[in-house]
């Protein structure tokens, strides 16, 4: 508590990077899921090349992405880029699959509904099928988002500053508060995203609060 | 600090430096990093197999103790490094020589593979036909019978998917390990780093990589051998016919640290 009281100015600029490394790649992969999945849908013989390939990229260990990440980029090792795209590559590794099945989830007597209705192409995505798929879209991103902020810690081996840094740097010197601080503070982010996750999520289907007060 | 632009001359100097013969053998060579980091990660996975696995089936067995898989799920947003570093300031000073680092670094494989394997166990045996359960007592089994007759081999492709999961869990984190000191090819990425030599922790990240990803393509294969051909694979409940019970599954899915072709929540 001491450690804290005297740098929470720290650990509050530390945070606020851990939520820029780990928040972007979220809308970033997210927008790009988007029409993985829904390619995945709408040609259903792509959705198993579709979810090995984005699933393959997952099983790499982040410490390697982040290295590798140079090689691919051009970048220098140091650079925050190397995380943001890295990162990027696992949020669309979790969300493409999730997108693909949300859309999948949309009963079928409401897609022909819709269609009777005069809802086409484009409009019909937008206007009925994402909309019903967000319970399932939000389901996984609110995996992605804990497993963003747990990963982006370890970028701090690579130089890139965030809530990690007090990990390395408790540990190192052996200030426990400095330690703890960083673990606490950490989950704390991953659950604050949680929580903003799931009120967009209610925000965005007023009708699933409207019938759980029916039933 | 090492340096990563200049593309094609560092690629040039990341394969040259994995095709050097020096840089396989010795105590820390490749080969001797690779039996490093196979030994702790198999060593983890037994542990952790043998504490999740009895567990998961007994709650999925008998729905009790139900909140234990909440509970575990939820500590998934604990970062890996943190852990790992708490775990070796705590226990590393007690400890001599090696034990000092294979020890605490054990633990936290174990931690970390112990919930998607008891994720998969109890979700799979909870997932059971219940007309299968039904029929199986009917024709006079016993509850023991039951569990290892019908219930385990139904259950196991979502056990597999937890497997699969906590293995890469498991060789994700042991090359974090390297950090507090443990030996395996995340040394070469460490030291790397650490030196400025870049082609060695490239290295490094390559051959970590290609571990991981033959691994999971391992462990696809097995799962495929094991699992019985009337199971289907258990792929969940994608295509076919869409109802609008598929919803929730899909939800429920989306959310499950494992997903049906197992991939999953746990990356580190």
């Amino acid at each position: 508590m001491d450690w804290l009281a005297a740098n929470w100015r720290t650990v509050l600029d530390l945070g606020l990077s851990h939520l820029y490394l780990a928040g972007v790649p979220l809308l970033v992969g997210l927008a790009l899921s988007l029409p993985l999945g829904w390619a995945a849908k709408r040609w259903r013989g792509s959705y198993p090349a579709v979810v090995t390939s984005t699933g393959l990229l997952y099983t790499i260990p982040s410490l390697a992405l982040f290295v590798i990440m140079p090689l691919v980029l051009g970048t220098k090792i140091l650079d925050p880029v190397n995380v943001v795209v890295a990162m990027t590559i696992y949020t669309v590794a979790l969300l493409a699959r999730t997108v693909a099945d949300g859309l999948l989830s949309v009963p079928d007597h409401v897609e022909q509904a819709a269609t009777a209705m005069g809802y086409r192409g484009l409009r019909r995505l937008f206007g009925v099928e994402l909309p019903l798929a967000v319970p399932v879209i939000a389901a996984g991103l609110r995996v992605a988002a804990v497993s963003n902020v747990s990963i982006v810690s370890i970028a701090s081996v690579v130089g890139v500053s965030q809530l990690g840094n007090l990990l390395v740097d408790g540990y190192r010197r052996i200030i426990w508060g400095e330690l703890l601080t960083g673990i606490v503070a950490t989950m704390l982010l991953a659950l604050v995203l949680d929580l903003v996750i799931v009120a967009v999520s209610r925000g965005l289907t007023p009708w699933r609060a409207a019938a759980g007060a029916r039933s | 600090m090492a340096r990563g632009g200049g593309g094609a001359v560092v690629i040039g100097s990341l394969f040259s430096w994995i095709a050097d013969p020096a840089h396989w053998s010795g105590s820390d060579g490749i080969l001797n990093r690779l039996l490093e980091h196979l030994w702790y990660s198999v060593l983890a996975m037994v542990l952790a197999l043998v504490i999740a696995l009895p567990l998961g089936l007994y709650i999925g067995h008998t729905g009790r103790l139900r909140w234990l898989v909440t509970a575990t799920n939820a500590a998934r947003a604990v970062p890996t490094l943190g852990l790992l570093f708490a775990f070796a300031l705590w226990l590393g000073p007690s400890l001599r020589g090696d034990l000092a680092f294979l020890v605490p670094a054990t633990i936290v494989l174990v931690l970390l593979a112990v919930p998607p394997l008891l994720a998969g166990t109890y979700a799979g045996v909870e997932a059971v036909d219940p007309a299968a359960r039904d029929a199986a007592r009917g024709v006079g089994m016993t509850g023991w019978q039951v569990l290892r007759q019908v219930e385990l081999p139904c259950a196991l492709p979502l056990v597999m998917s937890g497997v699969r999961t906590a293995a890469l869990q498991v060789v994700a984190t042991a090359t974090i390990a390297a950090l507090i000191g443990l030996g395996g090819l995340g040394r070469l990425l460490v030291d790397g780093i650490a030196f400025g030599d870049y082609p060695q922790a490239a290295a490094g990240a390559l051959l970590v990589a290609v571990l991981a990803v033959l691994l999971e393509g391992l462990l696809a294969l097995l799962q495929r051998r094991l699992v019985s051909p009337g199971l289907g694979g258990g792929r969940g409940a994608v295509g076919g016919s869409r109802n609008d019970d598929d919803a929730a599954a899909a939800e429920a899915n989306a959310r499950m640290p494992v997903g049906p072709g197992g991939m999953a929540g746990g990356n580190s």
